[in-house]
């Protein structure tokens, strides 16, 4: 496919604009993801209360489909009960490795928009890794790190931590 | 588009007939996204032309057999072949002796060979390796396994912010505890050349050994040991029109003598009891094992058709491409160019301002324009830069100057995308 089809005026924007940039104070959850093939970097941070997803904040440094992607993953969770910000994930990571068809019936709404990198194998990772990282993240145990643990993006790094 | 403002074609011994050139590598009649495929990542794999595909095939239709352990008629074909092949390289970058060029698997695997049996010898506790702050991973990351096996201690030659080594800081850098200096020819993030033969010079005055990485030196100008005096020089096959799987590790035959084998196994061998094993002499000491026979061959099949060409040429094509490709690129606003040493091989790193390199990459793509993007094996360069990443165009002998021109529209289309 052509990247035109992939870099979507919402795509776009949130690349300019990404909504919820910056990071919590006193977060619950915290993770980091390392794409090193890219050198995307990002960390999400979030306060879970009441098994929802209260606050969410992610920054770091990446490619316009990652940040993009981190920017509409933080306006969709947010207030979203943890088994349903982890089922967008599900979600998600099925349609961009092509497990999913986004015209079935699933959750995603607009992150239909990312449905094209799935043609576009070396950028999946791209789009992914804040899925991961708030997966990590949501994993993390109180007061644990996994960082060294399971890795769930093969070939990239994601640490998490939980306080 | 702007226009771009002519370039003055540097006189050459014997000009480049591009058009006859492209004609040997089938793979450029690619078509990507239905547009013509403008191949500009030489630096990372260059393509191989049909006189070198024609070889492996042949070699593998008749001449097929493992070397240097049969009496039957393929097994002397192939262990000719595989020789002649190294012959040929010994002559191309002016080695003295067959027995200083030693097959590898690629430029990583070389310098692999030199810290481990370099390094395993004559590298102790509170030693220095000194590298540069340009160097491709693949001569940092050996050095720094060993420094840490031994105690030894790493230490950096600055670069500036043109790209250069800072030679007076490798001057101070240089003293009693250095024990090797491993340097870069040309780097392949920046495209600096860098003044070897002075690095060399300055290291010798004090009896220190020099490693050059010239994966991306060998491949585009004429490169002589004799008159480069390196102690070691690695590079690989498939920068340089040749098969991927082979390399070369050239080094003096005094210092291979004392060097300790990477790998031990067959052919490296000249006796095996369970009480003691005695090695085998160079280079056979440093092939453990069945080589990549046809990938050796193909080595110096494309050893010929780099000559055939003429070195001289080569390099004063690519000077004509990289001259053009400046000025086009430097004209856009919002393109910055990262290496900008007057003394360039044919490397043009770059970021559109606003744009991450992988988006660029993206859409080069579609464009039909493959670059590489990334920290090109070279993150210390990137942090030197304060970049994650860039987009790197490098030209080869088949490129043309309508291909920059190809680029410079899809970089705009980039610009046009991103607003
Ligand atoms: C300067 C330099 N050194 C080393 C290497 C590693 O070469 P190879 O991957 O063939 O071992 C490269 C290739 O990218 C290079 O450009």
């Amino acid at each position: 496919m052509k990247s035109k089809q992939l870099y979507q005026e919402v795509i776009l924007d949130h690349n300019k604009k990404p909504r919820n940039w910056g990071h919590l104070d006193a977060p619950s959850h915290k993770a980091e993801g390392l794409n090193p093939l890219c050198g995307d970097h990002i960390w999400v941070s979030l306060n879970v209360a009441d098994d929802r997803v209260a606050e969410i904040a992610f920054e770091g440094q990446s490619c316009a489909i990652c940040k993009a992607s981190a920017s509409m993953m933080t306006t969709k969770v947010k207030g979203k009960r943890v088994d349903e910000a982890e089922q967008l994930v599900d979600e998600f990571r099925g349609m961009t490795t092509g497990s999913l068809d986004a015209s079935q019936q699933n959750h995603l709404g607009h992150l239909t928009v990312f449905e094209g990198v799935k043609d576009l194998p070396s950028r999946v990772k791209c789009a992914v890794l804040p899925w991961h990282t708030l997966h990590a993240a949501l994993h993390a145990e109180a007061s644990t790190s996994t960082e060294g643990e399971e890795d769930p993006v093969p070939g990239s790094g994601i640490a998490a931590s939980g306080s | 588009m702007s226009a771009i403002p002519a370039v003055k074609i540097r006189s050459a011994a014997r000009a480049i007939d591009v058009a006859r050139v492209r004609a040997d590598f089938p793979i450029l009649e690619t078509k990507v996204n239905g547009k013509p495929l403008a191949y500009l990542d030489s630096a990372a794999s260059a393509q191989m032309p049909q006189q070198v595909i024609d070889r492996l095939t042949r070699y593998h239709t008749s001449e097929h057999a493992n070397i240097h352990r049969g009496v039957h008629y393929l097994s002397e074909k192939a262990t000719d072949a595989y020789e002649a092949a190294r012959a040929k390289i010994r002559k191309f970058i002016n080695a003295t002796e067959d027995r200083e060029v030693i097959f590898t698997r690629g430029t990583t695997n070389a310098i692999n060979t030199v810290a481990h049996g370099f390094g395993r010898a004559f590298v102790g506790k509170g030693d220095e390796i000194l590298v540069s702050h340009m160097e491709h991973h693949s001569n940092i990351v050996p050095w720094q396994m060993l420094c840490e096996e031994k105690g030894a201690t790493l230490k950096v030659i600055p670069i500036d912010d043109l790209g250069q080594l800072v030679m007076d800081e490798y001057r101070e850098l240089l003293g009693p505890r250095t024990k090797l200096v491993a340097v870069a020819h040309v780097s392949n993030a920046l495209g600096t050349i860098n003044p070897i033969k002075e690095v060399i010079a300055l290291a010798h005055a004090q009896g220190i050994p020099v490693l050059v990485d010239g994966a991306q030196g060998v491949p585009h100008m004429k490169v002589d040991m004799q008159d480069l005096d390196c102690d070691f020089y690695a590079f690989s096959g498939h920068k340089m029109c040749g098969p991927t799987g082979i390399g070369i590790l050239y080094g003096k035959a005094s210092w291979l003598e004392k060097m300790q084998p990477y790998e031990g196994g067959g052919d490296m061998i000249m006796s095996v009891s369970f009480e003691k094993t005695t090695y085998n002499t160079i280079p056979y000491k440093f092939e453990a094992g069945t080589p990549p026979i046809a990938a050796a061959i193909g080595l110096g099949a494309a050893v010929d058709y780099l000559e055939s060409i003429g070195m001289d040429a080569i390099s004063a094509h690519e000077h004509n491409l990289i001259a053009y490709g400046t000025e086009a690129l430097s004209a856009i606003d919002g393109v910055r160019i990262y290496g900008t040493a007057p003394h360039k091989a044919a490397v043009l790193s770059f970021n559109i301002e606003g744009v991450h390199a992988h988006d660029v990459g993206t859409i080069l793509n579609d464009e039909g324009v493959a670059v590489r993007t990334g920290h090109h094996c070279a993150q210390p360069v990137m942090q030197r830069f304060g970049v994650p990443a860039t987009a790197r165009a490098s030209f080869y002998l088949y490129n043309t100057v309508e291909e920059i021109d190809q680029l410079v529209a899809a970089v705009r289309r980039v610009q046009e995308i991103f607003g």
